[in-house]
């Protein structure tokens, strides 16, 4: 912990010492996520309601997924360059370094930048609060949290894959940006095949979509069990425990490149 | 004719150098295709309530969607591509300066060869997926590989100007985002350009950004007629490869005045 802190804040350092590319880097990533706002923003100048749910209820959605998947992402996403670690031969020094690899891992290159991310969804999770009644207000910091340990389950997952998948990193994309991306709208609009995967199988039902059931005052669209919506805690911790089996799995399975 | 043997050979040489990284353009095949799943359900919810939006039935919609997806590959959505990028930075650039061949060509050529490649490797995954999972419409127009391929031309030229700016600044990551930020945005990847609001859209449809995605898909689609859609890329065909030659030549004095 005082490791991954102490790297963490001498990579932000180094990277607000360029200021006004740090500025720009911010702005950027503040910008880039923006778009699909603006593009939510678009879809209900069309309509007033979309999959059942209204624009307050899906910036709620888009808030809350889009927070966990910010905060994730700047704590732990570096470890998505596992497989550039891999080719260049620096993980390798990482093995042998006092701290864990995991931690050098997410700590390495650390991007501050990536508050503007966090930023922008934080302002469309906060012009969404109204829809939240007080009473179940509580809920929200819970589903945050819980969608933070997913999101980082996630990417772990991803970068144990290139293990096995050191010239294909992209794959784990599919997983990580696409997750963030389904939780941006009512899983109410995707087909019912596609909903039980995310429920089941990758967990990411619960980074936001069941818990904003409870929140919201909604009947599940699926049918899916009633219990479910406070399942989040539970879904974090069982796909932790499957992503840090994989990571030391591939971990032990790892050789190095050889050169 | 020596010339034609010389861009041919440069060609092959785009399309090999990128032909090496067949697990990573498989990876982002099935990436893209994920995306365009999940776009496609949007889309599917938005033209359930609202059939006809933007002049597309729910079909022609979904087909926009994984049509879409698999331009990301050939029309470089998310920018950069080109590999005399990184020559700038290092100073080699003035070698590719005085070469007999202009960077502008060498670079198409190169960069034609790359799309070839992508086109196999990224276009097709997501579109077959499309048709396989959900339905899609077949081209309705022959003209639309004439105009894919002008498409690519002018992502190319765009990326060419956004690549040789590293020529005036010292970090050039700044203009990279901000041109793949409206690349994104303002092609089509994001909405169909029908859905965007008034002026929005006036501005959108008029840049050089659908020329990139938007009218290669509706030249598909058979939303717009071949004569215009063709007539419009055409323009920015020309006007930013002619840029390209300007600011080409601009470098090249620069480069001179610095070189040493």
């Amino acid at each position: 912990m005082g490791d991954y802190l102490l790297l963490a804040w001498t990579w932000a350092r180094a990277s607000a010492q360029y200021r006004t590319s740090f500025a720009v880097s911010i702005l950027s990533s503040f910008a880039i996520n923006a778009l699909d706002a603006v593009a939510i923003g678009i879809v209900f100048t069309h309509v007033t309601t979309l999959g059942g749910f209204s624009l307050r209820e899906v910036m709620f959605l888009y808030g809350t997924g889009g927070v966990s998947f910010a905060v994730a992402d700047m704590l732990f996403g570096n470890v998505e360059r596992l497989s550039q670690h891999i080719r260049a031969g620096t993980f390798d020094t990482m093995l042998i370094r006092p701290v864990s690899p995991f931690v050098q891992m997410a700590a390495d290159g650390f991007g501050a930048h990536r508050i503007g991310r966090l930023a922008q969804a934080v302002i469309v999770l906060g012009l969404s609060l109204p829809v939240v009644p007080w009473s179940r207000a509580w809920m929200v910091p819970v589903m945050i949290v819980c969608g933070v340990v997913i999101f980082t389950a996630v990417f772990t997952l991803g970068a144990a894959l290139q293990f096995v998948l050191v010239d294909a990193p992209e794959l784990a994309n599919a997983f990580t940006y696409g997750g963030v991306t389904l939780t941006q709208y009512p899983l109410s609009v995707y087909g019912d095949q596609l909903v039980r995967g995310v429920t089941y199988i990758v967990p990411l039902a619960f980074v936001n979509w069941q818990p904003a059931l409870y929140v919201l005052g909604r009947p599940d669209p699926f049918g899916l069990p009633g219990w479910l919506r406070f399942a989040a805690p539970l879904a974090a911790l069982l796909l932790s425990a499957v992503a840090a089996l994989a990571w030391r799995a591939g971990i032990r399975r790892y050789r190095s490149t050889g050169n | 004719m020596a010339d034609f043997v010389l861009y041919l050979r440069l060609f092959q040489y785009g399309f090999r150098r990128h032909s090496t990284y067949l697990a990573a353009a498989l990876a982002g095949a099935f990436t893209n295709t994920v995306f365009g799943v999940l776009r496609a359900y949007v889309l599917i919810a938005l033209w359930e309530a609202r059939p006809g939006l933007a002049g597309y039935t729910l079909t022609e919609a979904v087909t926009f969607c994984f049509l879409t997806q698999g331009f990301i590959g050939p029309m470089q959505v998310f920018g950069r591509g080109l590999s005399f990028g990184d020559r700038i930075r290092s100073g080699d650039i003035a070698f590719d300066l005085v070469r007999p061949a202009p960077l502008l060509l060498w670079s198409l050529s190169e960069d034609l060869g790359r799309a070839a490649y992508l086109t196999l490797a990224r276009s097709l995954p997501p579109s077959i997926a499309g048709a396989v999972m959900f339905t899609m419409i077949g081209p309705v127009s022959p003209w639309f590989a004439v105009s894919f391929v002008l498409g690519v031309v002018v992502s190319f030229g765009w990326r060419y100007l956004v690549t040789l700016t590293a020529c005036w600044t010292t970090d050039d990551r700044g203009v990279h985002t901000l041109s793949s930020l409206l690349t994104f945005f303002f092609s089509g990847m994001v909405l169909p350009l029908g859905l965007f609001p008034g002026w929005l859209r006036t501005v959108a449809e008029a840049s050089p950004f659908a020329a990139m995605v938007q009218v290669p898909a509706d030249v598909w689609l058979g939303a717009e007629p071949a004569w215009s859609a063709l007539g419009f890329q055409l323009f920015w065909v020309v006007a930013l490869l002619g840029l390209g030659a300007l600011a080409t030549s601009a470098a090249r004095r620069k480069v001179v005045v610095q070189g040493g």
